[in-house]
């Protein structure tokens, strides 16, 4: 149905045929992390469209506020919230502004089911009524600590939650009242690991993946929904005497201290019945010496995109977008899925803009490359590409003594924020920054340097930020348009033609799309600084447009 | 990583960049860990990300190091972060999850025959110290700025390319507005300064920032329907506003409209934008090679 609908609408908006759609995009509800498995962060609602978006209007605004004492209220007023349920294994928690006090910072994907909103922090989660914005309930983490960087989001099994705290526990909730059904732990703290990212929920498996910044080796697990067992541990570095990859690192003690964590939600094909996901940097990440003296020392499997079998965690294919990567450029980024024309062929793909400033386009069914592109045109650190489709480094663009003039910056051409994929124009619109940054090296002994240590970074200048509409039959540039401010947090499309994006400049924009043209800014909301990726969904009958900014859910509809 | 930027900004240096940079708590960065612990507690201050390890006596740390360099530094190196058989053990797994001795004892004292490792006839002690002293290693310098020398370039070089190929006499002048810059700054920050220009957008300025560098603000002029025309210092720009401060101090905004009113941005650093992708590194080390000697 979804095909005969894109063709017709295709055809009605005399749009070039692209890609045909694979699996269904968003619909009513938000049920995971990117509204559908696909990450396309493409939503058919078309209530709110092109004609009437200058309408759009508030339709409420829930301020939340973190920590235990969240839900008591002024002498003035009623209460801002029930009281907080508790939870978490540390005797006396640490004290973490906008965990334990204060207002959270709410970048993550919100999930809405049956008219409720479930929202994550880190240390916090909320449901939260969709058609007003009253809080239903508030569990808070009590931490032992871990970098409080960030949640992306929670993901639900029925009637059950699941989210990941930065002090490495996976923490399922009943979605009904917000009880702590269980906790696991999932990394080693000592190690400092922390997780941020939010579980993906496919068939029987919670699928959850952490980070860290130090030298611990990355790797993706998957959990039993209903009781929290582990079912399978998937290491992306090689940890014993012949794992594959191994020839890849100068040593075992190199591989298994590598990085190639996964700290961001990967795309499913049903399908395949393949997990795509996005792995890390390698570390100690600014210098290969100790992990890559040789040019056949790639690092595997760091920045890259690689495929699981849900059922059992074993790799189905990888593909390298960095090969020994020198400046902390990890590869994950969404692996967007579409099925659509290549070259002349039908092609099941996934297609990343990986934070190196280059555009991968795979073959998704068996990580064949099909295309790669630079979508950045400051990126200046490699010269070439390889018969494989990789950016060769330019070891003259490393951290270096003397200071090296080197686009992306360590926030990368774009970062994990979401991408969206236009399924009826082929294009993947991404947020592309692109910044200039002086790196030196800090320090010659490569033994001292861990982790993300080792590197000063100076940003001296930008070209600017944009969001570009990548051909994903070519990787050319459709447009670009130049932001006047300089933050992106993600992107959606809908099927009304719109494209919902933080300007950086404080505004919540409705652009209208106009195929291969230039987009036209419509409507904003001036809400001050976006924190999470805009998302759409239906409600009573009404299409519903959520994003947060300082710790506060707007709610727009059509008055 | 992820992207918590340390982004170090040159003073105002960047803040033409700033405006672009005010989002990226991406995740990847992190700042250094605090050297001390802060009490927990909700009142407290933000406490360090991971536990800090109460700190052991000096005496025990010294015979720890003295202890390890004897023993293990063969293989490990004297300062424990690796050598030709042994690997680094101050990010060691093991070390890591010790924390005195309790991990790193069994292992010492019946060693990883497997991995060519030996048994030491150490004693519980000695070892608690050797752990003492491993835990009182620094992990990582994250954060922490360059000291070493930076420079590396050709004086005459960089002088012949800032009165020729750099075109750099357009704007300024060694013995105007660039007098004395090597006594007035590091030379990491005059060659920072070599590209970034060191100006600062409109009216923005980062908090905690040095004094701006003596660069003119970024300008605009809006031409109204009626051909009115309102010039100032930019102070806010996005699609839908723009807004200025005029010589006066006055704030003006106007609402924009597609291409109403007319808007033209003046951005006086536009040669360093327009310089960036052109830069070759051995000009900009040259060029701060040269700047330098302007004492």
């Amino acid at each position: 149905m979804m095909k005969t609908a894109t063709l017709l609408l295709s055809i009605a908006l005399c749009l070039p045929t692209g890609p045909l759609v694979g699996q269904g995009g968003a619909t009513d509800a938000w049920p995971t992390y990117a509204g559908d498995y696909s990450q396309r962060r493409y939503s058919p609602l078309r209530q709110i469209d092109q004609t009437n978006v200058r309408h759009l209007t508030l339709a409420w605004v829930r301020r939340l506020t973190a920590g235990p004492d969240a839900g008591e209220g002024s002498w003035f007023g009623p209460p801002p919230g029930p009281p907080a349920i508790i939870g978490g294994v540390a005797a006396e928690p640490v004290n973490m502004p906008g965990s334990t006090s204060g207002s959270p910072r709410l970048a993550g994907s919100i999930l809405q089911v049956n008219g409720i909103l479930y929202i994550s922090s880190p240390d916090n989660a909320w449901a939260v009524d969709a058609l007003d914005g009253h809080v239903l309930w508030h569990y808070w983490w009590k931490s032992r600590g871990g970098i409080h960087i960030g949640n992306r989001g929670m993901a639900m099994y029925g009637d059950w939650l699941y989210f990941e705290t930065p002090d490495d526990y996976l923490v399922s909730l009943d979605a009904k009242t917000g009880q702590e059904r269980w906790h696991k732990e999932i990394a080693d703290f000592s190690q400092q690991y922390f997780s941020t990212t939010a579980p993906v929920v496919v068939g029987d498996h919670v699928l959850v993946g952490t980070g860290d910044d130090l030298d611990a080796p990355g790797f993706l697990q998957s959990f039993d929904p209903k009781t929290g067992d582990l079912q399978w541990k998937f290491y992306t570095v090689p940890m014993n005497q012949g794992d594959p990859g191994l020839e890849t690192w100068a040593s075992l003690d190199a591989a298994r201290h590598g990085g190639a964590q996964v700290w961001t939600p990967g795309s499913y094909d049903p399908a395949t019945h393949l997990y795509i996901f996005g792995t890390g940097n390698p570390t100690p990440a600014y210098t290969a010496m100790l992990r890559a003296p040789r040019d056949e020392h790639t690092n595997l499997y760091t920045c890259s995109v690689v495929a699981l079998n849900v059922d059992t965690g074993k790799m189905a294919w990888y593909y390298q977008t960095s090969p020994n990567d020198t400046h902390d450029w990890d590869a994950t980024q969404a692996p967007v899925l579409f099925d659509g024309m290549f070259a002349g062929k039908p092609r099941k793909m996934t297609m990343q803009a990986s934070r190196n400033g280059y555009v991968f386009v795979l073959d998704r069914t068996n990580g064949k490359h099909l295309l790669t592109a630079k979508y950045s045109d400051a990126a200046n650190w490699a010269e070439t590409v390889n018969a494989e489709g990789q950016p060769v480094r330019n070891a003259a663009k490393d951290n270096t003594v003397a200071g090296s003039l080197v686009s992306p910056d360590n926030g990368g051409a774009t970062n994990w924020n979401p991408p969206s994929f236009d399924p009826r124009t082929g294009l993947l619109y991404v947020v592309l920054r692109e910044i200039y940054a002086m790196y030196y090296l800090t320090n010659k002994d490569p033994r001292m340097l861990v982790g993300l240590g080792g590197s000063e970074q100076d940003v001296v200048g930008s070209l600017g930020t944009s969001i570009v509409a990548i051909d994903y039959q070519t990787g050319k540039l459709a447009w670009k348009y130049r932001l006047t401010g300089g933050s992106g947090t993600g992107l959606l499309t809908t099927a009304g033609g719109l494209l919902f994006a933080n300007d950086g400049s404080g505004s919540l924009v409705a652009f209208g799309l106009r195929g291969r043209r230039s987009p036209a800014p419509l409507w904003h909301a001036q809400i001050g600084s976006i924190e999470n990726a805009p998302e759409t969904y239906t409600v009573d009958g009404r299409q519903y447009v959520l994003v947060t900014a300082e710790g506060t859910l707007y709610a727009f509809y059509l008055q | 990583m992820h992207s918590r930027r340390p982004f170090r900004f040159l003073g105002s240096v960047i803040v033409a960049v700033a405006a672009t940079l005010c989002a990226p708590r991406s995740r990847a960065q992190v700042p250094p860990r605090p050297a001390q612990a802060t009490p927990a507690g909700r009142d407290g201050e933000r406490a360090p990300d991971y536990p800090v390890r109460p700190p052991a006596p000096p005496e025990q740390v010294a015979h720890g190091q003295q202890v390890f360099q004897s023993n293990c530094g063969f293989c490990h190196g004297s300062d424990g972060r690796g050598g030709e058989a042994g690997p680094n053990l101050v990010r060691d797994e093991v070390v890591l999850r010790d924390h005195n001795g309790e991990l790193i004892t069994p292992i010492v004292q019946n060693g990883i025959p497997a991995q060519g490792m030996p048994k030491f006839g150490l004693s519980g002690a000695e070892i608690t110290d050797i752990a003492a002293w491993l835990h009182n290693q620094p992990l990582s310098d994250r954060g922490a700025p360059s000291t070493l020398d930076i420079l590396v370039g050709d004086a005459k070089h960089g002088e012949a390319y800032f009165n020729g190929a750099g075109r750099c006499t357009q704007c300024h002048s060694a013995t105007g507005d660039l007098t004395g810059i090597g006594s007035r700054y590091e030379p990491k920050t005059i060659q920072n300064l070599i590209v970034s220009g060191g100006g600062g957008r409109g009216r923005r300025r980062s908090a905690g920032a040095a004094p701006p560098v003596n660069a003119p603000p970024t300008t605009v002029t809006v031409t109204l329907p009626s051909g009115r025309r309102v010039q100032g210092e930019l102070d806010h720009l996005s699609a839908f506003v723009v807004a200025l401060r005029d010589s006066a101090g006055t704030y003006h905004s106007f609402a924009r409209h597609d291409s109403i009113p007319k808007v033209v941005v003046t951005n006086p650093l536009q040669w360093h934008m327009d310089m960036l992708p052109k830069w070759r590194d051995a000009d900009i080390h040259d060029l701060t090679a040269y700047l330098v000697t302007l004492k």
